[in-house]
């Protein structure tokens, strides 16, 4: 990387703080409390899509199965709320049980009574599955495209669970968040929607600032290296599984906390966070961010999905031909995302093709570096 | 005997429904390496031209051919998926050969639009459209070698693309202002009401069975011969397996493997179109009837071995078997006294949803122990 280039990365990575500082210092007074809520809720999903690029942008796993931890998050998260606010309803379990007439809360809701182990069921939970369906399927060096399959599979077969299991947790129907109370507040009301939005905020870059230390260093040199070339980490020395297992799980915890983030600030957390296309819609995020960049990340999923809304609100029906084509754009066109468009050539090479600027006259072998193609 | 005989003939039903989906997708995948995540869509399509076909052949001057359009639509929802396929082929996935991921990735951007497509343009004027690309995409290679080699060929090409358009344009106004159902975009399902040859049951050793059901048995069985006999027995299926197998030594004895790309994902692609006909005929036709069917299809790909057929054979009956018999629970009925812990256990997964469940679970622990499937490539080298 030349001298420039991390100057320019420097001043992307300096006005975005600032941006994203006073965005959120203004936010809350600036906007009604149905938009606060929309950009907390964007703000959430850009923790997944943190995870999503460490494992997708810096190892190379393409992983279609997020949405698992993201859910696995929000249920953790909504199974305390109904549960600390089911004092009123009959045998002082959650309403919908008495619809299935269960009269006895199942035995794993039992430790959802305690706001400790919430906390940090949260994310140890879906960071422990991830944990487990990541060993099983690299402990067999399953990679590539069979990973993505594999992990897409499993997101359906948590869908179906959770989808079917009426009396265990309501299945298709969900559990509901925003009438049930948090430290005697309502969830939904509006003075806890704006501290939803602080935490999530602060949050968010918390966990960017924890992406950046995992992928600083050694280990992070490992996962590219997984990356753009496994067999040679392994004949080094290193084994790649447990650097992936690791990274596999850090990011089903981020989703996990993304998860439960929004499914308080949605009011409702259900099978439909598991969906095959969501957990697509996630790898978008970060590829037309940026991938490997981190900032491309949040930027990413806040923009596509504030966009998403407007067009939706606007036009319902061409918002699927906008994300149809923004997929074949961004992977025809723009490989490397938004931000690294930028980082990279993509300004001069549009300036200079209508000559606004002076071509650079390089050698080509100094310009080219073929390694970044094969992360496949 | 009997309950085995039902299951059976329950699990070759919900197999082969499977193998059909599945056949496309084992070409593009298992002899491309190409991820196709529109393979549904595909397939979709070809349910759409199902319906199509049905609305036409109830037109006065095809009334009395109404029975056998099921036979005419499966040829033209090869015709219409391939084509799509091979749009998609050319335009796209050529740019991203080597990079599955990305691949992956673009063809799930193009099943939105799909989707999207079906649900917001007429139905008539799809069909139009379809017609055009067919023009256009393959009068060119209709005219003499003179013409073709000629400087001046681009304008034929667009000459006969303008044409292509023009007819259809054309073709599109005059299905849409004859078939009424099809003159305006919808999102809701639509039904195939399958010939009256094709209702009722049919007795097989004393099992009652669906004639639809046969019906697919057979498409199934058709395309499964058909696709065996092109690979192995023709040029052009000779010159796939040995691009599959050597693509740079291929090239240089001089086999075209751009032709070879564009045939054997027209091909691939036309499969998901039958399999589409044969989608249609098991229920409602809808804009995400594909999407049902696209993550069994891989993992029936995969469960088999990739790049090969007899796998996927294997693969998909065993896995209708297996959903039959945990689905409907029929463990019970063969052992009715077993302990209660086991049988509650198959009682929790004896529904459509928990077999599924249970059938990807055994999936993935069947993959611990055979990673590339039942029948791997064999080689040597250090990445596959």
């Amino acid at each position: 990387m030349s001298l420039s280039k991390i100057k320019f990365d420097k001043k992307i990575v300096l006005s975005f703080w600032i941006i994203l500082i006073a965005l959120i210092i203004a936010a809350p007074t600036l906007l009604p409390v149905f938009r606060l809520n929309l950009l907390g809720r964007y703000l959430s999903l850009s923790i997944v899509a943190l995870g999503v690029d460490l494992i997708w942008g810096y190892t190379g796993l393409l992983s279609l199965g997020q949405g698992i931890f993201f859910a696995l998050g929000g249920y953790c998260a909504a199974m305390y709320l109904q549960i600390t606010s089911s004092s009123e309803f009959p045998n002082n379990i959650p309403e919908f049980f008495a619809l299935y007439g269960v009269e006895k809360l199942p035995f794993f809701w039992e430790p959802f009574r305690s706001p400790v182990f919430t906390f940090f069921a949260i994310w140890i939970i879906p960071a422990l599955v991830a944990g487990l369906i990541g060993f099983l399927v690299f402990r067999n060096r399953i990679k590539g495209v069979y990973f993505s399959i594999l992990t897409q599979a499993s997101l359906l077969v948590f869908f179906n669970f959770f989808n079917g299991q009426q009396k265990l947790i309501n299945g298709t129907n969900g559990l509901k968040t925003d009438v049930t109370q948090l430290f005697g507040q309502m969830v939904g009301s509006e003075s806890m929607q704006r501290i939803f939005f602080w935490i999530t905020a602060l949050l968010v870059i918390a966990a960017w600032f924890f992406a950046k230390w995992v992928v600083k260093g050694r280990f992070g040199n490992i996962l590219i290296g997984i990356r753009d070339d496994e067999p040679r980490v392994r004949f080094t020395g290193y084994n790649p599984v447990i650097f992936k297992t690791i990274i596999f799980s850090i990011a089903g915890g981020l989703a996990g906390i993304s998860g439960a983030l929004y499914t308080v600030q949605s009011g409702i957390v259900s099978p439909q966070f598991m969906t095959v296309p969501f957990s697509i819609e996630m790898v978008i995020w970060v590829a037309v961010g940026g991938r490997g960049t981190l900032l491309g990340a949040i930027l990413g999923a806040v923009l596509i999905n504030y966009a998403k809304s407007l067009v939706s609100e606007a036009l319902p029906a061409s918002w699927m031909f906008i994300q149809g084509g923004l997929f074949i754009l961004v992977v025809t066109a723009l490989p490397e995302g938004v931000l690294g468009w930028m980082q990279g050539d993509g300004p001069r090479n549009l300036l200079q093709r209508f000559g606004l600027k002076r071509k650079i006259e390089t050698y080509p072998s100094l310009e080219v570096n073929n390694n970044d193609e094969n992360n496949g | 005997m009997e309950l085995l005989l039902d299951s059976l003939f329950n699990g070759v039903a919900i197999g082969s429904v499977l193998l059909v989906a599945a056949l496309g997708l084992a070409i593009v995948f298992g002899l491309m390496g190409v991820i196709n995540l529109a393979h549904g869509e595909l397939m979709m399509l070809g349910a759409y031209t199902t319906y199509v076909t049905q609305l036409i052949f109830k037109l006065p001057i095809l009334k009395p051919f109404y029975n056998s359009y099921i036979i005419v639509s499966i040829f033209l929802a090869f015709i219409v998926s391939g084509v799509v396929g091979i749009l998609l082929e050319k335009t796209i996935i050529r740019k991203l050969y080597g990079s599955p991921l990305e691949t992956l990735l673009a063809t799930w951007g193009v099943s939105l639009i799909l989707q999207q497509f079906v649900r917001s343009v007429p139905l008539a004027y799809g069909t139009g459209l379809v017609i055009s690309l067919l023009i256009g995409l393959f009068l060119p290679t209709t005219f003499p070698s003179k013409i073709k080699e000629s400087i001046n060929f681009k304008y034929f090409k667009f000459s006969s693309w303008i044409f292509a358009a023009l007819t259809g344009v054309l073709t599109g106004s005059v299905i849409s202002s004859s078939v009424s159902k099809l003159s305006r975009a919808s999102a809701r399902n639509v039904d195939v009401t399958a010939p009256s040859w094709m209702r009722g049951q049919v007795e097989i050793i004393g099992t009652a069975f669906p004639k639809t059901r046969l019906m697919i048995i057979v498409i199934t069985l058709i395309s499964v011969i058909a696709i065996t006999l092109f690979l192995n027995q023709s040029a052009w299926g000779m010159r796939i397996r040995a691009v599959t197998q050597n693509r740079q030594m291929s090239d240089c004895l001089g086999i075209s493997t751009e032709k070879v790309d564009i045939i054997t994902f027209g091909i691939g692609s036309g499969l998901a179109g039958v399999a589409g006909v044969a989608v249609s005929l098991l229920g409602s036709v809808g804009p995400n009837v594909g999407g049902n069917y696209i993550v069994g299809c891989f993992m029936v790909v995969v469960l088999g071995g990739v790049g090969n057929l007899l796998g996927t054979v294997l693969a998909s009956f065993g896995i209708g078997i297996m959903t039959d018999l945990i689905g409907a629970g029929r463990f019970l009925s063969i052992w009715p006294d077993m302990p209660l812990p086991l049988s509650n256990t198959i009682n929790f997964f004896a529904t459509t949803s928990m077999a599924r469940v249970m059938i990807f679970a055994l999936i993935v622990i069947f993959l611990q122990f055979k990673p590339t499937g039942l029948f791997p490539q064999k080689g040597r080298m250090v990445e596959n």
